[in-house]
């Protein structure tokens, strides 16, 4: 069985909203010392145990519907098979 | 480990003078290259360069529109509402001697085609902060949308993109989104139309300015962070070291923006100006820094002098070029007194927004900007924001006009029989153009702020100004490509009158218009003609009716290779009324209430919905247009506002007597018992788009007092029939019924269906 799993993160240049507020908390919890905050997502697919091409269709998935390519990259790591 | 960034200087301009600059990759042409060069003596900088290819760029000069925009100021009717017009970040109309109000539609097309999403959100964003900076609170938004066909796959990206983009940016920043149209047709396919209007009000003594003046006087830049959003255009300009780093998104031409930050803007702001903490801002828009440095110092009497590493920055590495180019939304500039700057500043970190001192308004009439200590814009202002390219662009009549105009939508085949009727009006109330919207505008907070008092799917939006008074504004946004295709003349008056009827219709009397010009390219000729017809169009009838027009924008290059999309003229009518619980909402009244027509229905099918669902045809001379028809309407329908003669009232407009039936029906839950005038042919009747058209229903006892004050004003009222709650939906006598679930089984649902949702 693969596992596939997809980090979905904004381009580093697209301004990122939430990563800010979370930047703007931190010192709040007295957390003074950090310069950037990014938040993403992580996706976790699991393809059934013979399933073909699963680097491809990961890749489909991602581009296709996880990821908009516009704004975002995405990186894909397949975990054993 | 930082690397070198060799930085263009005026000092290294001047001394090389035969460089080869980009300037044809930035957009300028060959002439307009040596008009910079002629302007400074010498070859521009990098950054001049980026500064000149944006304020000379058609989006910001106008250059192809002005020398026909110019006829709004010549024949904008004068009147003592208007306090701010043509030319100011947004039109300010008074409505009485405390309070005025700011308007203004802008267009986001290009930015919502590559990202609808961002894109439609920033066009949210952009035009809230025009509102601001003429000193006003926003208090709701409208937008006018168009996109392709609406099976059409790519459809299904842009359209649920767009409104999400309208709905989070609106919906998070807190406004009400109170009206506004969705059309569909396959001229907009690859150039979809996302025009977003924003309204404000302020205390008349809150009026703000974009001057740079006084001397001494501090520029403090307040809000985001500068990235390097929508920054492609000047990508040319990357030095080596840059473009060679590898990083494939480093030049994104896609703003994201944040609705929480100009929630804190808006707030910010209006705080400042209550406190005269302020003496000029401008909003950063589409041409960032480079734009408001510009247009404020032109404004004002001197000069401006900043320091552009000062700019906080988001991203590593930015060249001036960049900073300068950046879009990045949620920011505004602002001109301060040296000795209030400090409390600025103060009042800003309050609100957890960023502000810094940036430069300085200075008398040398040069606006210098500095990055590290070293010159790297050193110009007049005035040559960028006031003094750019005018072209007086060739105009031809497109050559099909004539065959289109003899190709009559009269002459297609028509239902014959009741029951081929009965079928169309079910058809035409499912077709894209005019089925329930529900699925779009439910994604929109309408009721935010406890003022709305009409939002969709009403003809105009109505909002409480002011508690005690009652008094209160309406606004309507409306257009039609496709009368514009026919006759761009007629057609944008056609708009104009829909949009000045859509106002009147809730008792409110128009005031002002703001407009959204979005055309093809300039450079076709044909697409010129169309602008200048359309442009005449708007300006006669605004000259007419008696209402100024007070800005808007030009949005040219909307077409997919050669094929422009129809000249669509967007209009927006603001009008005011005494009392909002006067307010006439779209209906059926009660059960014995008269249902009338006033205006006349005439045989005009051409450029109507009909031809358009059933043959997909477009051709032929478009509904006459009578804009004293139209003031005496509107001066009956506020007249029987106020003396509370008028139980509902709704604008026929696209798709005719039928539609406003099927939306009066499926609104109101009552039913209706129709019965047409002798002798009236059943279809012509009901699909007609005749301009100047209303239904009205009279309550009990009102009749006669209607039917005289129409008279009096030589407007043609015809009793159709009454309001009834126990007729189940459309009874049309000695022709058909329709069920209330048959007309809803129609009309609803269908956006969501047809998106596949």
């Amino acid at each position: 069985m693969a596992r596939v799993v997809v980090d979905v993160m904004l381009k580093s240049e697209i301004l990122d909203p939430q990563g800010e507020a979370v930047l703007g908390a931190l010192p709040r919890l007295g957390v003074t010392d950090v310069s950037s905050v990014r938040i993403g997502k992580r996706v976790e697919i699991e393809f059934d145990e013979n399933a073909r091409n699963v680097e491809e269709q990961s890749r489909v998935i991602a581009d296709q519907l996880l990821a908009n390519p516009v704004i975002e990259s995405f990186a894909i790591s397949i975990e054993g098979a | 480990m930082t690397s070198y960034v060799p930085v263009d200087t005026v000092g290294v301009a001047s001394a090389t003078p035969d460089e080869k600059q980009p300037w044809a990759e930035l957009g300028l042409k060959d002439d307009e290259y040596q008009r910079i060069r002629e302007i400074l003596g010498r070859r521009p900088t990098q950054s001049e360069l980026a500064m000149y290819s944006i304020m000379w760029s058609e989006h910001c000069s106008y250059k192809s529109s002005k020398v026909h925009l110019r006829q709004f100021g010549q024949k904008n009717p004068r009147t003592p509402r208007l306090l701010a017009g043509i030319g100011e970040n947004a039109g300010v109309v008074a409505i009485d001697e405390n309070i005025a109000v700011t308007f203004k539609v802008e267009s986001h097309n290009h930015p919502s085609y590559v990202e609808p999403k961002q894109g439609a959100a920033t066009g949210v964003g952009g035009i809230i902060r025009d509102i601001i900076a003429m000193g006003a609170r926003p208090i709701a938004v409208m937008d006018s949308l168009r996109f392709g066909a609406i099976d059409h796959p790519d459809t299904a990206r842009v359209l649920p993109g767009v409104v999400d983009g309208i709905g989070h940016y609106g919906n998070c920043v807190g406004l009400p989104n109170i009206g506004g149209e969705t059309y569909f047709d396959p001229c907009y396919q690859g150039n979809p139309l996302v025009n977003a209007l924003s309204v404000g009000v302020m205390p008349r003594s809150r009026l703000q300015s974009m001057q740079a003046s006084g001397t001494g006087n501090v520029v403090i830049l307040l809000g985001a962070k500068t990235g390097r959003d929508g920054i492609g255009g000047v990508s040319v300009l990357a030095s080596a070291t840059f473009s060679e780093s590898g990083e494939d998104d480093a030049r994104p031409s896609v703003q994201v923006g944040d609705p929480f930050t100009e929630k804190l803007l808006i707030e910010v702001c209006l705080e400042l100006f209550d406190a005269q903490l302020v003496v000029g801002v401008q909003d950063l828009g589409g041409a960032g820094l480079t734009c408001a440095l510009s247009e404020t110092a032109a404004a004002g009497d001197g000069g401006m002098h900043v320091d552009l590493e000062l700019v906080p920055l988001r991203a590593k590495g930015m060249e001036p070029h960049d900073i300068l180019a950046s879009e990045s939304q949620e920011r505004m500039l602002l001109i301060v007194d040296p000795a209030k700057a400090e409390e600025v500043l103060a009042r800003a970190h309050r609100w957890g927004l960023l502000a810094t001192a940036i430069g300085t308004v200075t008398d040398t009439g040069r606006l210098v900007v500095d990055f590290h200590g070293q010159t790297v814009v050193d110009v007049p202002p005035k040559s960028l924001a006031d003094e750019g390219p005018v072209y007086n662009r060739p105009l031809a009549e497109p050559n099909d006009l004539g065959l289109i105009a003899v190709d009559r939508a009269e002459t297609l085949p028509r239902p014959a029989t009741d029951e081929e009727i009965r079928q169309t009006v079910l058809d035409m109330a499912a077709s894209p153009n005019l089925c329930d919207k529900s699925w779009i505008t439910e994604q929109y907070d309408s009721s935010v702020f406890g003022n709305t008092v009409l939002g969709t799917p009403h003809d105009a939006g109505v909002v409480r100004l002011d508690e005690r008074t009652g008094v209160g504004i309406a606004i309507s946004l409306d257009g039609n490509g496709r009368f514009a295709r026919l006759d761009p003349y007629h057609g944008a008056q056609l708009a104009l009158a829909e949009a000045y009827r859509n106002v009147a219709v809730t008792g409110a009397t128009p005031i002002a218009v703001s407009d959204c010009l979005n055309f093809g390219s300039p450079e076709d000729p044909h697409v010129m003609w169309q602008f200048e017809r359309a442009v005449t169009g708007i300006a006669d009838g605004c000259q007419k009716l008696g209402i100024p027009v007070t800005g808007g924008n030009v949005s040219f290059y909307n077409q997919t290779g050669r094929e422009a999309i129809h000249p669509t003229p967007v209009i927006g009518v603001l009008g005011v009324i005494e009392d909002v619980a006067r307010r006439i909402p779209l209906g059926l009244g009660r059960t014995g209430d008269t249902i009338a027509l006033i205006g006349t229905t005439e045989e005009e099918l051409s450029g109507s919905e009909w031809a358009a669902v059933k043959h997909g045809h477009l051709g032929g001379v478009p509904p006459k247009v009578d804009l004293d028809h139209e003031m005496k309407l509107a001066d009956l329908l506020s007249r029987l506002a106020e003396t509370e003669q008028l139980a509902a009232a709704h604008d026929l407009s696209e798709g005719g007597l039928a539609q406003a039936l099927v939306e009066a029906i499926s609104f109101s839950g009552m039913g209706a018992q129709i019965l047409l005038p002798e002798g009236a042919d059943p279809f012509t009747y009901l699909f007609s788009e005749s301009s100047g058209r209303v239904l009205v229903v009279i309550p009990r006892g009102q009749e006669l007092a209607v039917r005289s004050a129409c008279e009096s004003r030589g407007l043609p009222i015809t009793p159709l029939g009454v309001a009834d709650a126990n007729t189940d939906g459309l009874h049309l006598r000695d022709h058909f019924d329709l069920s209330r679930d048959e007309i809803d089984a129609a009309f609803k649902g269908r956006i969501g269906a047809r998106l596949g949702e």
